[in-house]
């Protein structure tokens, strides 16, 4: 038993050591899971990339003799999942420079697939119903937050809509022509392109459904015909 | 980058775990020290000892506390009690006038010869404390709450620190809830549980701050070179030893001499005696202030205010935190009302483990709750002899972490607008 002027300051040393040693672990630890589901996001991306490549291939190999068969198998459903483990990826892993290529890799792999969509629609002569999405990151946008939900809504209503959605202030030039070639300003974010138009600002998911009707003669699931969807916000 | 908010969330959560380390680490330098006695205690000399029981308006505990005192395992003629009535508006002072009754028609010595009984003017428990140490002429003395029972071997054991150690001033017992009979008491049973573990190791620390009112026993010489009880914002066991360690008066903790107290039954009653302990806290830290990180008053001054204050800052933080994310998550909802109206969004494969959150203060905050659950652990190891798990830590830590924000900061309010707290 001490006395009680008696400090050991020893003791406050080695409890300090201590501590830091299980922030450390702590840190090692979150890090190593956070690198497994970086691992996770490569692999899934990979898998894309294969998915859109193949049916590049199997679009060229083929022609115009089978264009059924091909536009049942481009669908790749996997963007939707990649995109939305992406952006919880960057809200709690952090913008590390892994996350942000990722975010790259991921908005190229989206605009193969809206070229290689828009090549099919082209050649089989049908048309796909994709929307093209743009928003911001950089600052708070809480317009670019309810398009973001509206347009998810959307999805789980019309399944056989696409949707793109692409950072603004992503540091990509292929983004970055997309934005050259519609015409998109930072000042006016949210903003969509349906059927080659360019809509600034929040939308609303009614007003979104008429303009995708219109342009996409699309069909609603029915509740009990939904399956779950997986969204590309 | 990390925002402020962040650093500071840090910093609180690094401290925190610093003192649960400090205290596991006291632990395991100490644990062979911790022993619980089964056997009868035997003394080499009982000095006399005088106990004080304040009593305002306890008619219902009152008769049980006189009992538990009458029944201790102690020569009867080396214990004095004192029941001081405190103008109580209720029946306790014809309880307590039974007690001085003569027992034999002759008029020869009452019942109990050992027990004076007082009656003064309301004036609050210091007050009745004070009256009872002017007729104290024992060596040894203490108090006991009148809600509070102690258990037939705590005045021996408590007693047998004095003998081991002449330097010894004061002794505290552990305190332990009696029958819960709600979830409210099952929280606070482990919290008691954990008191009696961080007691222990403050006592090893030579850093107690509070000498509880049931029965931790104090040489006289204490109040004869220090003065009486002061009213100390309602605290007056916490002052005390406060101004005994400023006067490096030794306290240590008795981890087997036990004492039962009635703990409150409602969320109600809770706050009221939590925000009067902060309260108390708070004040008595800023009326000795000036013996805050000064390494003359060792550990106390170094380790168990700054921890206590800490535990204040982490508490208020996170309950900020608490209602900021509470405004945020309600904003967005609104948000996602506006956007799509009350469309429930497909969320199917918000299962996948890739979600669950894994970011490091995540993992730290794991091992401190951790390390809370084991000193409730250890606590119940040192009063009950049992290890295990018991669902009374998780009433606690929900319970405790609901409400204790607001005594807190309600503390924090009554400091600065200078509002004194009830005693009930």
């Amino acid at each position: 038993m001490e006395n009680n002027t008696h400090i050991d300051w020893k003791k406050y040393v080695i409890v300090f050591l201590f501590t830091v040693g299980l922030f450390l672990s702590a840190s090692y630890v979150s890090n190593y899971f956070g690198n497994k589901k970086i691992d996770q996001l490569k692999l899934i991306q990979d898998k894309i990339s294969i998915d859109i490549l193949s049916s590049e291939t199997q679009f060229s190999l083929l022609s115009e003799l089978s264009c059924k068969n091909i536009s049942d198998s481009i669908i790749s459903g996997e963007l939707g999942e990649l995109g939305r483990k992406l952006e919880w990826g960057q809200e709690n892993i952090g913008m590390t420079d892994t996350v942000s290529y990722l975010k790259k890799y991921y908005s190229l792999l989206e605009i193969k697939d809206y070229l290689l969509t828009k090549k099919i629609s082209a050649r089989c002569n049908t048309k796909s119903a994709f929307i093209l999405y743009f928003y911001t990151t950089a600052e708070n946008c809480s317009e670019c937050e309810k398009q973001g939900l509206a347009l998810s809504a959307l999805r789980d209503k019309y399944p056989e809509l696409r949707v793109y959605s692409f950072d603004y202030s992503i540091d990509l030039s292929a983004v970055k022509a997309m934005l050259q070639i519609y015409k998109i300003e930072d000042t006016k974010l949210p903003a969509l392109v349906i059927d080659e138009d360019v809509l600034t600002g929040f939308h609303s998911i009614d007003e979104l459904e008429i303009r995708v009707k219109e342009s996409f003669k699309l069909q609603e699931t029915k509740p009990e015909e939904a399956v779950p969807q997986k969204t590309q916000l | 980058m990390v925002s402020f908010s962040g650093v500071v969330f840090y910093v609180l959560t690094f401290l925190s775990v610093y003192v649960q380390v400090f205290f596991l680490i006291t632990f395991l330098e100490n644990r062979k020290k911790i022993i619980i006695r089964n056997e009868p205690v035997k003394l080499a000399k009982y000095p006399k000892v005088t106990i004080i029981v304040p009593c305002w308006d306890e008619e219902k505990t009152i008769y049980k506390t006189v009992r538990s005192l009458l029944n201790l395992n102690y020569p009867k003629d080396k214990i004095e009690i004192f029941l001081i009535d405190d103008g109580s508006t209720d029946g306790t002072w014809n309880i307590i006038r039974k007690f001085a009754k003569p027992a034999r028609p002759n008029g020869r010595s009452g019942g109990y010869p050992n027990i004076r009984i007082f009656h003064k003017e309301n004036g609050g428990k210091y007050t009745a404390l004070n009256l009872g140490l002017k007729y104290v002429q024992t060596n040894f003395l203490g108090c006991l709450d009148a809600d509070s029972v102690a258990d037939p071997e705590s005045l021996v054991r408590v007693i047998s620190y004095f003998e081991k150690d002449p330097n010894i001033m004061a002794v505290a017992p552990s305190i332990i809830a009696f029958k819960s009979k709600n979830i409210i008491q099952n929280a606070q049973k482990a919290e008691y549980d954990m008191s009696v573990y961080i007691k222990k190791m403050l006592g090893f620390l030579g850093a107690i701050h509070v000498t509880p009112g049931p029965l931790t026993i104090f040489r006289r010489k204490v109040f004869d070179d220090l003065g009486p009880y002061r009213h100390a914002h309602n605290t007056e066991d916490m002052e005390i030893a406060y101004r005994m360690q400023k006067n490096h008066y030794r306290i240590e903790q008795c981890n087997d001499a036990y004492v039962y107290t009635n703990t409150p039954l409602t969320i109600r009653k809770l706050y009221r005696q939590r925000l009067r302990w902060i309260y108390g806290f708070i004040n008595n830290t800023i009326d000795y202030r000036k013996i805050l990180f000064r390494k003359n008053y060792g550990n106390f001054s170094l380790f168990t205010i700054p921890s206590s204050i800490i535990s204040i800052f982490a508490v208020g933080f996170l309950f900020g935190k608490m209602i900021y994310s509470l405004g945020s998550f309600l904003f967005s909802k609104i948000i996602q009302f506006q956007a799509i109206g009350l469309h429930l969004p497909n969320k199917v494969d918000y299962l996948d483990p890739f979600f669950i959150n894994t970011q490091t203060l995540f993992f730290i905050v794991v091992i401190l709750y951790f390390l809370i659950m084991f000193s409730i652990i250890l606590g119940r190891k040192m009063t009950e002899g049992k290890w295990g798990f018991s669902f009374d830590m998780i009433y606690f830590l929900l319970i405790f972490s609901a409400i204790g924000p607001f005594w807190l900061l309600k503390a924090v309010y009554n400091t600065v607008l200078s509002r004194k707290p009830g005693w009930r």
